[in-house]
């Protein structure tokens, strides 16, 4: 129990700094560190060929977001598909099949990591270290950098208050767009000046505990009692430290091994296991502080970080009791799919917070969790925004802010605005779309897979076996990446089906809110006036809780009840 | 004041884009996990290569990697999923709800309770169970405690020397504050081991 609470005050005790940090790397503030980062820097905008000093529209930002990952994807992919014949491939990792290597690829560009693959055997050392470790360090930033659009948008963009200096009068409706930024720039600073730092800082303290970091293949031996079964046992090793302090910190979740962080050699003590799922929380919870101090608003900030405690330590706070304190805790199956050196308790925190923040990693196997520990995980990937994936744990968090202040807005009989911004009719048609696409994609693709049972491979019968396809296409359009992984899932079927909800998961869900904030950001200002609704108070974080809750679990409760509940009540019935 | 739109710098550029991408495989990919590697090799030279143990000068395994013990001399690791082959690393998946779960525990309940000659109550429950990735080096201080008497009369050992043997491999909560107290089967295993020389 101490260690859960120590986790907690870890995380907000460095996540304050670092998020204060994070703001002035974004806005740009001249530092001490420019001596290091400056020339890096000027050679990589050279290389870019971007002028650091101008800006995108929202339609540019987005544009280039779209541009790079295509970039990128491709060259990944490839890359997959043709490791066998690359160099650093000590243990004869096979060229990937078409399907999986698309999966793999978009999985990692869509900051998911949901793996149908076991990476010890199929992955060669070459595709861990570049494709995988390169896309675990960018993805994040790059949901750091269309949140932070985001927010300049919302707050007139960029230049507004070199305009306001200016005195210049806003009309209605400014024609021109405004400066949300230079992606190449924003990229650049978060990952050099932050991430970088950060994910060394992380791989040498968990190789301290074991997590091995080096680039020869690993010995097999002859085990020592001759008369068991296994005659010779490989021990697989890598660069393996440096991708589990990414896949922890940048809210990645993918393992080097096929049982993630559950695998001694990923995570070998419980002292491992305190950093890597502090590393779970550390920067989502950063993001809220620094979204206080970028837009220069300390109340926004409370508003932010309060609401998703609140959701958090609730999440938490049952997960921990379902699974080790409630009567589930005395089956004799507890630590099924558990390790003996973490126990229940520190298990169920890693679950709940990995499916909180869109991390996905695990350090027991989900698929044997009580039921209402894997319903609790459920829901924690179906709202995503209690801290969230890094970047995109606060857009969703501003869609449902959004959403709040127009709801309240219609009770109220007021116009709903945002930071003195009006939110109208076009406005609201797309968070209307963001909100439906959800339920669309992830009911619609379970209905499918469940009408054809001979698609699901499922490893479990009953109710189990209909929550283990929901989990797998919530997690995929979360961006989540866990999974209830006794699924037979290395198929045509699921390879592509999961392809499809991870992009649909990933994209609009950040490009519209962006496209949002810049029609915002062109808008009048209106004074603030004795009717002016104000967000940044209790009353309407509380406001807000409702409305997520209401908007996400309520429309998905039927699947739920299908699922994990049903699964519960049998199990206390029998 | 340059407020117009040709300050903005909106062409979608390609070129940037396969920069980009140069720049994350090859630097923030590669040279980021090289950098780490290297770190963690000089620094920690034993932990970055897998912590790998001995018997007589030659490997024998690694401390993170359960070893198969089937042989009454030798203390029992848990039962595994994968075989204890960690290229297949895996664990079982299996839901509390499934039936066949329900009957693996059992058969193994009533397979460890007539090996060590004690009743099905007296069995851990992580001495029956499939860890998280099948090759946790680890067994709980009460399973490692259940198998002294076994052990001991296997190796024609007085029990008082075995159980003090197991007292001594008994690893705390890491800090006195994370985790939950263990021992390592493998190294308690070649402790036997090494007694017998």
């Amino acid at each position: 129990m101490i260690e859960i609470l120590l986790v907690f005050a870890a995380a907000i005790a460095l996540g304050w700094p670092l998020g204060l940090y994070l703001a002035r790397v974004m806005r740009g503030d001249a530092s001490r560190l420019d001596v290091v980062f400056d020339p890096l820097e000027r050679l990589a905008y050279r290389a870019l060929g971007t002028d650091p000093r101008r800006g995108m529209s929202w339609k540019g930002y987005a544009r280039a977001f779209v541009v790079s990952n295509v970039v990128l994807g491709a060259l990944v992919w490839l890359q997959f598909m043709t490791q066998a014949w690359l160099p650093l491939n000590p243990d004869g990792a096979p060229n990937m099949r078409w399907d999986l290597a698309l999966h793999t690829m978009v999985s990692f560009l869509t900051n998911t990591n949901q793996q149908h693959y076991s990476g010890q055997a199929q992955l060669s050392y070459l595709s861990q270290m570049v494709g995988i470790v390169g896309l675990q360090v960018i993805t994040p930033m790059m949901g750091l950098a269309m949140v932070v659009a985001t927010l300049r948008g919302l707050f007139g963009g960029r230049d507004a208050q070199a305009r306001h200096a200016d005195g210049e009068r806003a009309p209605t409706q400014v024609p021109i767009e405004r400066d949300l930024g230079n992606y190449w720039v924003d990229l650049t600073r978060a990952t050099l000046r932050f991430m970088l730092p950060l994910c060394l800082v992380w791989s040498v303290l968990l190789t301290s505990q074991g997590v091995p970091a080096t680039l020869e293949r690993g010995p097999t031996v002859t085990p020592i009692d001759a008369s068991a079964e296994l005659k010779q046992q490989h021990i697989p090793l890598g660069p393996v430290a440096p991708m589990v302090a990414v896949k922890q910190l940048g809210t990645n979740g993918g393992g080097w091994y096929g049982p993630n962080s559950a695998m001694p050699l990923e995570n070998p003590t419980p002292f491992s296991n305190a950093l890597e799922v502090l590393a779970i929380v550390l920067i989502p919870v950063a993001v809220t502080f620094m979204a206080g101090r970028f837009v220069r608003r300390r109340r926004f900030a409370a508003l932010v970080f309060g609401s998703m405690l609140l959701m958090s330590v609730a999440s938490t706070g049952l997960g921990v009791w379902s699974e080790g304190h409630s009567a589930s805790a005395h089956d004799i199956a507890l630590m099924e799919g558990k390790e003996v050196r973490f126990g229940a308790d520190a298990s169920a925190l890693w679950a709940t917070l990995t499916t909180q923040t869109s991390n996905g990693s695990v350090d027991a196997m989900h698929d044997s969790l009580a039921p209402l520990t894997g319903g609790i995980a459920i829901v924690d990937m179906l709202v995503n925004a209690i801290w969230g994936g890094i970047g995109c744990g606060l857009m969703q968090f501003l869609v449902y802010l959004l959403l709040a202040v127009f709801l309240a807005g219609l009770m109220t009989g007021r116009t709903p605005e945002l930071f003195g911004r009006k939110i109208e009719a076009p406005e609201v048609r797309l968070l209307a779309l963001l909100i439906l696409l959800q339920p669309i994609v992830v009911l619609g693709f379970t209905a499918i897979a469940l009408s054809f049972p001979s698609i699901t491979a499922n490893s479990n019968p009953g109710f189990h076996g209909v929550s283990q396809v929901f989990y797998e296409y919530v997690s995929a359009f979360a961006n989540n990446g866990s999974g209830f992984e006794g699924l037979g899932d290395g198929t045509y079927w699921w390879n592509l089906s999961c392809t499809l909800v991870l992009i649909l998961g990933r994209y609009p869900a950040l490009i519209v809110p962006l496209a949002i904030a810049g029609q915002m950001a062109r808008k009048k200002v209106a004074p603030e006036s004795a009717g002016t609704l104000h967000v940044e108070t209790p009353t309407f974080a509380l406001t807000l809780v409702a409305v997520i809750v209401i908007l996400t679990v309520l429309q998905f409760m039927p699947a739920l009840v299908l699922g994990p509940v049903a699964e519960h009540l049998s199990l206390a019935v029998s | 004041m340059n407020h117009s739109p040709s300050h903005l710098d909106d062409r979608a550029s390609w070129r940037a884009a396969f920069v980009l991408a140069a720049i994350v495989l090859v630097g923030y990919g590669f040279l980021y996990s090289l950098a780490g590697t290297a770190l963690g090799r000089v620094l920690f030279p034993h932990a970055a290569t897998g912590s790998l143990v001995e018997q007589g000068g030659k490997v024998v395994g690694s401390a993170l990697v359960a070893q198969p013990f089937a042989d009454a001399r030798y203390f029992s690791p848990r039962p595994s999923a994968a075989n204890y082959d960690p290229m297949a690393a895996s664990g079982s998946n299996q839901a509390r709800s499934n039936p066949d779960l329900r009957k693996r525990l059992d058969d193994a309940l009533a397979a460890v309770a007539a090996r060590e000659g004690v009743a099905r109550e007296a069995v851990p429950g992580d001495l029956v169970t499939e860890s998280g990735g099948g090759l946790d080096p680890h067994v709980s201080p009460a399973a490692a405690r259940l198998q002294v008497a076994r052990v001991a009369k296997a190796r024609g050992l007085a029990e008082a020397d075995v159980a003090a043997l197991v007292e001594r491999h008994i690893e705390r909560r890491q800090f006195g504050l994370f985790g939950a107290p263990r021992v390592n089967v493998l190294e308690l295993n070649l402790a036997l081991d090494a007694r017998a020389r």
